[in-house]
């Protein structure tokens, strides 16, 4: 057997289908469809049997705190009126400092139960030391292998603090340079110990999330009497947002506006060494989050469980420098320091807020660790040195991967809308060029408007602009 | 400088040269090698530059260049950024400070 890399890559669905013990070709319809709802059935937990699992763990259940000054700050802002009451679900309380920990409950109990003896997860985020700290508590071994270093070998602080985190809970961190062949690796890993592929898209995955929004509402109910009006969701690859709002939904919140919120990142290339060291934000940007909200199935298992614009009212971004702003607004007038990226969706949060009237509740629902590396200070310093001009001033002049700009007033912090309909064309315009349709299916047609959460006009008219027929 | 059979240790390698890239890579990222690094406890005594073997936290024997030798962390809370300095003043005025920041 090969290693070399198209040998490899050749190699994937058999390597994972062992890798994650799913056989997603049942799933299948032939085409662009499958069922979704009968993969997320049949793979995945119960809500209930979900609540035990992270139970066991001590995953799960953290506090809401209504953050009475940034309320206040939002309605001194606003116009007349406005100014909604902002909540904030503390998920950095969960063990390993993230609500990513939802999700590797699951992960790592459903390899465990199927008897792996270790398990593997690509990430540069807060899902590695989530998995870790799992796999710790359950005795089973773990690999994490993340993107860290450019090609002078130059480390991001945010990724190599959270290597550190990886290491503090057992595990073996493989580190690499920039690149998406890190998948080629990870492969290779997978194959060479057996391990289970503790995936953040897999079914168990992302059924993880329901509890959080599940516990949201019920939580809301006991504190205010009824359902927020908004939740705000931080998106990158999607299962935050998907798990999120699928649990919303078990716990009857339908009337519950779901918002993506991402970094804007635009311009900057994901896979460029030049430009690795040049964003601030590693995760929660639009670098992830719109490519895989027009296409979920590019992840690294062969369906994904995340697929966000089914579940999103509304998808705005934010800068970096508002979120770095907003970081350090809520360590000095709530007294709750979390690390930056959590905060993506607190900083949209505060902007829709403005624009709420007073009666109404926005609730943003994550937080995450903040600690050496992975803290305002050390990212804005790492920037600074790497060129990136910071200073205060209007944050729409920011250009991703040149300036920084701190708001000169958190009146200017401004979340900025992104178009749903076009997004949802990307989506349907990805699945016709992946198989290179012509025709499609009633089937197809109906899964696309679920994809996009759209009704049977729009998607048949994105379809005909496409030339593409349905049979 | 020497390491010792047994001392943690940090090990470098290629994993794919330049020419091997996947096709979808940005022109710059396909200018350089993918590299790998992975830290164990060394097999055998080695001086830095070595090819050697390690046996990492999971068990695994990998193979690579000598690089480090009781390999640390040293990411820290950075230089201080002024700016930060000035934000909680400023909420703070604007909170409780009264009507003349209106």
């Amino acid at each position: 057997m090969s290693n070399a890399y198209e040998s490899v890559m050749s190699r994937k669905n058999e390597i994972m289908k062992k890798a994650v013990g799913i056989d997603y070709s049942v799933f299948e319809s032939g085409q662009i469809a499958f069922d979704y709802e009968k993969m997320m059935h049949e793979t995945g937990y119960t809500l209930e049997e979900m609540q035990k699992i992270q139970g066991e763990t001590g995953v799960g259940n953290t506090p809401i705190y209504e953050l009475r000054n940034l309320t206040a700050l939002a309605r001194k802002c606003a116009k007349e009126g406005k100014g909604a009451r902002i909540f904030l679900k503390d998920e950095g309380s969960n063990p390993s400092g993230s609500f990513k920990a939802r999700r590797a409950a699951n992960a790592v109990y459903h390899a465990k139960k199927l008897g792996y003896k270790g398990v593997i997860a690509a990430t540069s985020g807060n899902y590695g030391a989530a998995v870790a700290s799992q796999a710790a508590m359950l005795g089973l071994k773990c690999i994490i292998v993340q993107e860290c270093y450019d090609s002078k070998h130059v480390g991001q602080p945010e990724i190599i603090e959270k290597a550190r985190k990886c290491e503090a809970y057992g595990a073996e961190v493989v580190q690499l340079s920039v690149g998406p062949e890190l998948f080629y690796s990870f492969l290779l890993l997978l194959e060479e110990t057996g391990y289970f592929n503790a995936s953040l898209y897999t079914p168990f995955g992302i059924a993880g999330v329901e509890t959080l929004g599940y516990e949201l509402a019920i939580q809301m109910r006991e504190k205010v009497g009824r359902d927020p009006d908004v939740v705000v969701c931080t998106n990158a690859g999607g299962g935050n947002l998907t798990g999120t709002a699928r649990g919303l939904k078990k716990a009857g919140a339908e009337h519950t506006q779901v918002v993506a919120a991402s970094v804007n990142l635009k311009g900057l290339h994901m896979a460029s060494d030049e430009q690795f060291n040049r964003k601030s934000f590693t995760t929660g940007h639009t670098g992830f989050g719109m490519p895989f909200t027009t296409w979920p199935d590019r992840s690294d298992v062969p369906r994904s469980a995340a697929r966000p614009l089914r579940y999103m009212d509304r998808y705005v971004t934010i800068t970096q420098g508002e979120v770095f702003y907003m970081t350090e607004a809520l360590a000095q007038i709530e007294g709750l320091e979390r690390g930056p990226a959590g905060n993506t969706s607190l900083a949209a949060a505060f902007s829709i807020a403005m624009e709420m009237d007073q009666d109404q509740i926005i609730v943003v629902q994550e937080t995450e660790y903040t600690g050496a590396g992975k803290h305002i200070q050390p990212q804005l310093s790492f920037a600074r040195q790497n060129g990136i001009e910071l200073k205060f001033g209007q944050p729409q002049d920011e250009v991703p991967g040149e300036s920084i700009i701190l708001p000169e007033h958190p009146r200017l912090i401004q979340a900025q809308d992104l178009d749903l309909v076009k997004i949802r064309q990307s989506l349907i315009k990805n699945a016709i060029t992946q198989g290179a349709y012509t025709s499609i299916s009633q089937e197809d047609l109906r899964f696309l408007m679920e994809e996009t959460n759209a009704d049977e006009s729009f998607v048949k008219e994105t379809l005909s602009e496409l030339n593409v027929t349905v049979k | 400088m020497k390491a010792k059979k047994g001392e943690w240790v940090k090990i470098h390698s290629i994993v794919l040269r330049p020419e091997e890239r996947a096709p979808q890579v940005p022109e710059d990222t396909k200018k350089v090698p993918l590299e790998t690094w992975v830290k164990g406890f060394l097999t055998e005594e080695a001086s830095l530059g070595d090819i050697v073997t390690v046996k990492t936290y999971t068990g695994r024997l990998v193979e690579g260049t000598l690089v480090e030798i009781a390999p640390t962390f040293k990411h820290s809370f950075g230089e201080n950024v002024p700016e930060l300095l000035q934000i909680g003043i400023q909420l703070r005025e604007i909170l409780f400070g009264g009507d003349d920041n209106e």
